[in-house]
């Protein structure tokens, strides 16, 4: 088992309980979309498996590591080593170029692989918008950056944060396509919070957050 | 995994150079100010310590005579008394143009002179009879050489590059002859072995004060009030420099923040992060100081002259204009400038190490109405701690303590003043939107705070410093007019021709005034004591600061002195008290004049009271009164008649002119400091309004939506920069005046000895003001132009993003 | 011949002895000379001479102390012309320089003072007799009674000196050859002083008796120039004859001369090569070897004395350095002295 959530509850300072006693398990080489309503708490969800924020009870295993006796550096080692992340944002760093973006957590983690790399370039189609910064790039190019620094690094788990929510609906469609071709031929595992059931419909497995539990 | 990432970071100043050159300016700037002033301190101090040591003082107890000189018979007595002292006889000597110090010393007895030495090692060293007896020898530095070459009252010269500038050291044998002062003796110097069973010197010499070297007047000490000076303006200059610093640095953090946060769900350890910044932070301090410290270099060198010109002529300084490299000197300025860029970005750094990975947008601004309140207490609290300072402390360091507590007080206040009267603002406002506009200028504030307090200072300092430049300019050349009434200036050869001279223009002239002086020791230090004879110039002319009642009439017959400024504030002198001049010399004093000339003190009495006091005083200089247009003839036939070089006839106005041009020289360097403080603050509000412009878009964007146009958003940008400068301007004016009175009442009296009327001058402020608002609005219509230019999406997203 | 230390170059270190000991053997330019049958009138004489180039005025004594040691005493003033002239004020052509110094069988004490004259601070007065620098004194009467006074940082001394004899004069009635080519100075002596007082020594008081003798002598090129230095003797044999020996040592040989003088102060002048001195054995002293033992023959007189060193140590560490000590000897005769040795 790769990714292991097991009754894990959180809640904000001051607000009412944001996941209540939430368990799931993923595979290696599974998909997983996880919908819900906005607030439901799917995204807090997200940002606890990559480690990105802490749990008020219970606990998450990755790779066979629990994550709450873990501190920032050893949090950290897990992002950079075992699990990359796609945001709605992109998030790119905007004084590299895309080449540079595309490398940078493989690099981080230690395991570039040039060839790998050119690979996913091409097949991201970006190979000639190298040496372009981010924002020259349209939404659905960004993305495809973020993807391929993702993929770079051959993540175990990828975790996606509506990855096209930022996209109209042709650069969804391809950023989708790609994203999950790659994921088939990487073989890593995939947990993909989105509010589109027509994205969750194309992954194994589904599950709904609502009220702070999974339904 | 570190090479990624410093590559990711460094790529934030290739796509933002002018960032970069910014925080590399202010570190350079702050670095460079700093360390010109303490470049130029070290090397006076330097000198006077390579001047001291050349010179043997400093060192050694000393005997003085506060009431005037010591005999050759107190010497002789002390000397049978077995008293092992060496006579020393000291007193300025003009040559040509150019007044220096001759140091008469007992060859025989004063402790071993490197010059001495120096001399001895030469190729062709001197037979002592020819150092100890007439003419005896002058020994000086090679530039000097040439004036007594050309003077022919001189005896021979001996060169030696082991003496200070300015100074000829000679035995005390010739060293009378040429002051003109036989049997007397300036100090005596204790030398370190004395015999057994000496007899107390209260009952050998009673009148003479023993005086340990740590009380000695020094060069160092006079000169210390000088130096205060300088660093207090350097730490300003560093302290303004640092403000640029913080603002860029804040402002490189807050558009670093995002890579930042990507970065770390990158899995980058903040722990890593946290030290890779450092180093570039301390990478970009070195390279910034360094620069600094270059320009420094340069900038010292290019002051030193000036700063040189001003100690020697004020007091007397042995200082060159030669600037040495020192390598302490490069450690002090980089340690500096390192410690100052990390204090300057502790907080952003800090901030950093505390910004959870998740974060919402908009992002908490610096400080609140409640720490603006704190501050705003502790400010005040500084503000009291200086005048209890002031109170409790004396000297020079009181005033600076006093001035530095007002200032950062008063900076430390300004957050919470700005933000009360923008409340009483906000509260007349009628309209939503100028209700907005009160309330988002007041939620700035914190934002804008520092680089306002920067503002603050360097306006204030502009302000007060400037004031007291105006106000000793204005005092300085009403004095010059009162004290220069004199169309011509004579210096004759000698007696005999001075003689001449004077018969010569009796019948031609309406008045030919004698300068006549000599110079005492008197407790306070040095005194120069001036004969006067009796002229309708000096009743008329005389700048008197306080008298007693027919002040002339006491002076010109009975026996009163006049004495100036700084001597009276010394020694608390007033009108109606009386002072010794010579322990037979008990005289009234009937009046105070100003005196800005020089810092030592000076006295007035009528000739023949001068005469009966030091019998026999050269009088080889004269000012002369006749009608203006006749004086250039007159000037033209003087040295034609009697044979005299240009520089021994001297027009009023190019004394005049001299003196305006020492003046001058000697603010030359403050107002230097000055200017680049304005300058370095305005850099400070730019890059803050910088800063504040990557937090800008979600205020601004909901009042957008709500119906403002992108062009009143940007007109409201720039009047909010404008106004804020324009209320730090109005709260600057009270500190800066405030500063003003300290400097001319506290600051000079102690530094100078004299204390300066204050006059106002608004036209200046009014200059200031516009300046500062020039600058405000430069610096934010950046921001603007930026808000102007923005595509209504990039507002849009604002919204977008907000979750 | 008490031929002493001179300042001719008192701000020049002294490199060379090639110009002689401390510059005596320099040229005389300006200053009068020596001559014979020059009629000696006191007490004017007992004062200085500025037209002169050196003299000075130069005491000695060996005394014991109430705790039954041998002491020995130095007081010595020495003037020095710059120009053969003197005048009021700091730019008098006449420098004064003291030597004194106090010599235990363990210590050797010295001090050292300078001055210039015409202001006060040193000098010679003839009438009365006054002998000064600082509070340095030798005053009253040479032919009488003196009074001595002198300090240095951790000793002094305060001695009376009562004359008991006349005064003596060395070579021709006063005129003392000092080379073959004649070079001479005025030399008189007092050497019959009784002395009694107290010695200061850093650790107590000692009163003292003893014996005293004063030389005189001023001249303006006492030395040849090849004269390098010299060995001078004043013994005071326990008969209560006294004898003043001295040797120059030159480059082309030595010059020697002695006074005899009998317990009575009849005078007999030895010419150059009747007094034989060898040295017995050196010490190290401040650097170089000194001869410290002497073997001192009058064959004439049946003279033939071993000289011993009192304090080996008893260096003058000062501007111009020398060997001055008080010396016991045995042999033919018995009795004590002052040994004086330059140019080592």
């Amino acid at each position: 088992m790769l990714l292991s959530i097991d009754h894990v509850r959180k809640s904000y300072p001051g607000g009412r309980p944001v996941l209540n006693d939430v368990s799931l398990t993923l595979d290696q080489g599974q998909t997983l979309a996880l919908t819900g309503e906005s607030g439901s708490g799917k995204s807090t969800l997200l940002h606890l498996t990559a480690a990105l924020d802490g749990f008020d009870a219970g606990e998450i295993t990755l790779d066979g590591r629990p994550l709450s006796p873990l501190d920032d550096t050893g949090r950290s080692a897990l992002r950079r080593d075992c699990l990359a992340l796609i945001f709605q944002q992109f998030n790119l760093i905007p004084s590299l170029t895309v080449a540079q973006n595309l490398s940078i957590h493989a690099r981080l983690a230690n395991r570039s692989d040039p060839g790998w790399l050119t690979h996913l370039t091409e097949r991201l189609g970006l190979t000639d918008l190298q040496d372009r910064y981010p924002e020259s790039l349209s939404g659905g190019q960004q993305q495809r950056v973020a993807i391929g620094r993702a993929m770079a690094m051959r993540p175990k788990l990828l975790l996606a944060d509506e990855p096209t929510g930022n996209l109209d609906e042709t650069a969804s469609a391809v950023v989708l396509d790609l994203m999950l071709s790659l994921v088939v031929d990487t073989g890593a595992a995939l947990l993909l919070v989105t509010h589109s059931h027509e994205i969750a419909a194309r992954l194994d497995r589904h599950a709904h957050l609502s009220g702070g539990q999974i339904v | 995994m570190t090479g990624p990432a410093i590559q990711a970071l460094l790529s934030h100043w290739r796509t933002h150079p002018l960032q970069l050159v910014t925080l590399l300016t202010g570190i350079a700037l702050a670095t460079c100010l700093w360390s010109a002033v303490q470049a130029i301190n070290a090397e006076a101090r330097a000198s006077y310590a390579r001047a001291s040591a050349q010179l043997a003082t400093g060192q050694l107890d000393e005997l003085r005579n506060p009431g005037g000189y010591i005999t050759l018979e107190q010497y002789a007595e002390l000397r049978l008394a077995g008293w092992q002292v060496a006579a020393v006889l000291e007193g300025p000597l003009r040559v040509g143009n150019r007044r220096v110090r001759l140091m008469g010393v007992d060859m025989l007895a004063y402790p071993a002179l490197p010059a001495i030495t120096e001399i001895e090692q030469g190729t062709s060293p001197p037979d002592p009879s020819e150092v100890l007896t007439a003419p005896g020898r002058l020994l000086m530095s090679p530039d000097l050489v040439h004036l007594f070459l050309s003077a022919d009252r001189f005896p021979p010269v001996i060169e030696s590059t082991a003496l200070p500038p300015d100074l000829v050291l000679t035995d005390i044998g010739v060293a009378e002859r040429l002051l003109n002062r036989s049997g007397q003796i300036s100090r005596l110097v204790i030398l370190p072995q004395q015999p057994r069973a000496l007899p107390p010197l209260a009952s050998i010499a009673p009148g003479l004060q023993r005086i340990a070297p740590s009380a000695q007047m020094d060069t160092a000490q006079l000169t210390d009030s000088f130096h205060l000076n300088l660093t207090a303006f350097g730490l300003l200059s560093f302290a303004v420099g640092l403000f640029i610093v913080h603002g860029t640095v804040g402002l490189a953090f807050a558009q670093r923040r995002g890579m930042i946060r990507t970065l770390r769900a990158l899995g980058l350890p903040l722990r890593r992060l946290v030290w890779l910044i450092l180093g570039e932070l301390l990478s970009i301090a070195l390279i910034g100081g360094l620069l600094g410290l270059a320009l420094g270099y340069i900038l010292a060198a290019a002051l030193l002259p000036d700063v040189a010109a001003t100690l020697r002529g004020l007091y007397g300084a042995p200082i060159d204009g030669q600037m040495s490299l020192r390598p302490q000197w490069i450690a002090a300025g980089l340690a500096m400038t390192l410690f100052g860029t990390l204090a300057a970005s502790g907080h952003a750094l800090w901030r950093l190490s505390r910004m959870p990975i998740l974060a919402g947008p908009g992002l908490q601004a610096w400080g609140s109405q409640n720490s603006a309140r704190l501050t705003g207490v502790i400010g005040l609290g500084l503000i009291a701690a200086g005048i209890v300072l002031s109170f409790s402390a004396k000297g020079l360091l009181a005033g600076f303590g006093l001035l530095a507590g007002l200032l950062t007080g008063a900076a430390l206040t300004l957050p919470f003043l700005l933000s009360t009267i923008l409340n009483l603002f906000a509260r007349q406002a009628r309209s939503p939107v100028s209700q907005w506009i009160w309330a988002d200028m007041r939620a700035q504030l914190p934002g804008l705070s520092l680089a306002l307090m920067a503002l603050l200072l360097a306006l204030a300092t502009n302000i007060g410093v400037g004031t007291m430049v105006s106000s000793f300019r204005l005092t300085f050349t009403g004095w010059l007019d009162q004290r220069l009434t004199s169309e011509l200036y004579v210096t004759a050869k000698d007696d005999a021709q001075a003689a001449q001279i004077t018969a010569w223009l009796s019948p031609q002239v309406s008045a030919v005034l004698p300068i006549r002086s000599t110079e005492l020791a008197h407790e306070t230090g040095p005194l120069f004591l001036y004969g006067i004879i009796d002229d309708d110039t000096y009743r008329q002319h005389w700048p008197l600061i306080a008298q007693g009642p027919d002040v002339w009439n006491h002076v010109l017959q009975r026996g009163a002195v006049l004495i100036n400024e700084q001597l009276a504030r010394r020694a608390d002198l007033w009108p109606g008290d009386t002072m010794t001049i010579t322990p037979g010399h008990t005289l009234p004093i009937a009046g105070v004049y100003s005196d800005y000339g020089n810092p030592t003190g000076q006295a007035i009495v009528a000739m023949p009271m001068l005469e009966e006091i030091t019998p026999g005083t050269a009088t080889r200089r004269f000012g002369i009164r006749i009608t203006p247009e006749r004086a250039s003839d007159l000037a033209q036939s003087l040295r034609d008649q009697f044979d005299l070089p240009p520089a021994a006839v001297v027009h009023q106005a190019a004394m005049k002119a001299q003196s305006l041009a020492i003046f001058e020289k000697t603010f030359v360097v403050t107002s230097a400091l000055n200017v680049l403080t304005l300058g370095v603050a305005g850099f400070a509000i730019l890059t803050s309004l910088l800063t504040l412009w990557t937090q800008r878009l979600p205020q601004v964007a909901p009042v957008w939506a709500l119906g403002l146009t992108r062009a009143q958003l940007a007109r409201f940008e720039l009047v909010r920069s404008v106004l804020l400068a324009a209320l730090t301007a109005c709260l600057a004016l009270p500190l800066g005046l405030v500063l003003a009175w300290v400097l001319l009442t506290v600051v000079n009296v102690q530094a100078f000895g004299w204390r300066l009327p204050m006059h106002l001058f608004p036209g200046d402020w009014l200059v200031l003001l516009l300046l500062t608002l020039l600058a405000a609005f430069l610096a934010a219509s950046l921001p603007a132009w930026r808000l102007l230019r923005l595509p209504p999406a990039a507002l849009l997203r604002v919204f977008a993003d907000e979750r | 011949m008490n031929a002493k230390a001179f300042i001719l170059f008192l701000l020049l270190p002294v490199t060379s002895w090639a110009q002689g000991y401390a510059g005596l053997g320099s040229s005389a330019a300006g200053f009068d000379r020596p001559v014979t049958g020059y009629e000696f009138q006191f007490p004017r004489d007992h004062g200085p001479h500025p037209a002169y180039r050196i003299e000075w005025w130069y005491l000695t004594a060996n005394l014991t102390g109430a705790d039954g040691l041998e002491y020995g005493i130095q007081w010595t003033l020495f003037r020095s012309a710059l120009k053969p002239f003197e005048s009021d004020g700091w730019q008098s052509p006449q420098i004064w320089m003291g030597h004194a110094a106090l010599t235990t069988p363990e210590t050797h004490h010295f001090a050292e003072r300078l001055s210039r004259g015409g202001i006060g601070q040193a000098g010679v007065t003839a009438q009365p007799f006054n002998a000064w620098i600082d509070e340095w004194k030798m005053q009253g009467d040479i032919a009488d009674t003196l009074s001595l006074t002198a300090n240095g940082q951790t000793f002094g001394y305060d001695l009376t000196l009562q004359a008991q004899g006349p005064l003596v004069f060395h070579g021709d009635a006063g005129y003392s050859v000092k080379s073959a080519d004649g070079q001479a100075s005025y030399y008189y002596s007092q050497p019959f002083y009784s002395v009694d007082g107290t010695l200061h020594l850093p650790d107590r008081e000692v009163a003292v008796t003893g014996q005293g003798w004063l030389d005189r002598e001023w001249s303006s090129q006492p030395l040849a120039e090849d004269q390098s230095g010299w060995d001078w003797f004043s013994l005071s044999f326990d008969s209560g004859d006294k004898l003043m020996a001295f040797r120059l040592r030159g480059a082309r040989g030595d010059f020697t001369a002695a006074t005899w003088i009998s317990a009575d102060g009849q005078t007999e002048s030895l010419p150059d090569g009747t007094l034989i001195l060898t040295p017995l054995e050196t010490e190290h002293v401040a650097q170089r070897d000194v001869p410290v033992e002497w073997n001192v023959q009058l064959p004439d007189r049946g003279i033939d004395l071993d000289v011993a060193a009192l304090n080996s140590e008893a260096w003058m560490g000062t501007r111009f350095e020398y060997w001055e000590g008080p010396i016991t000897f045995t042999g033919s005769h018995t009795g004590r002295g002052y040994l004086e040795m330059t140019g080592y």
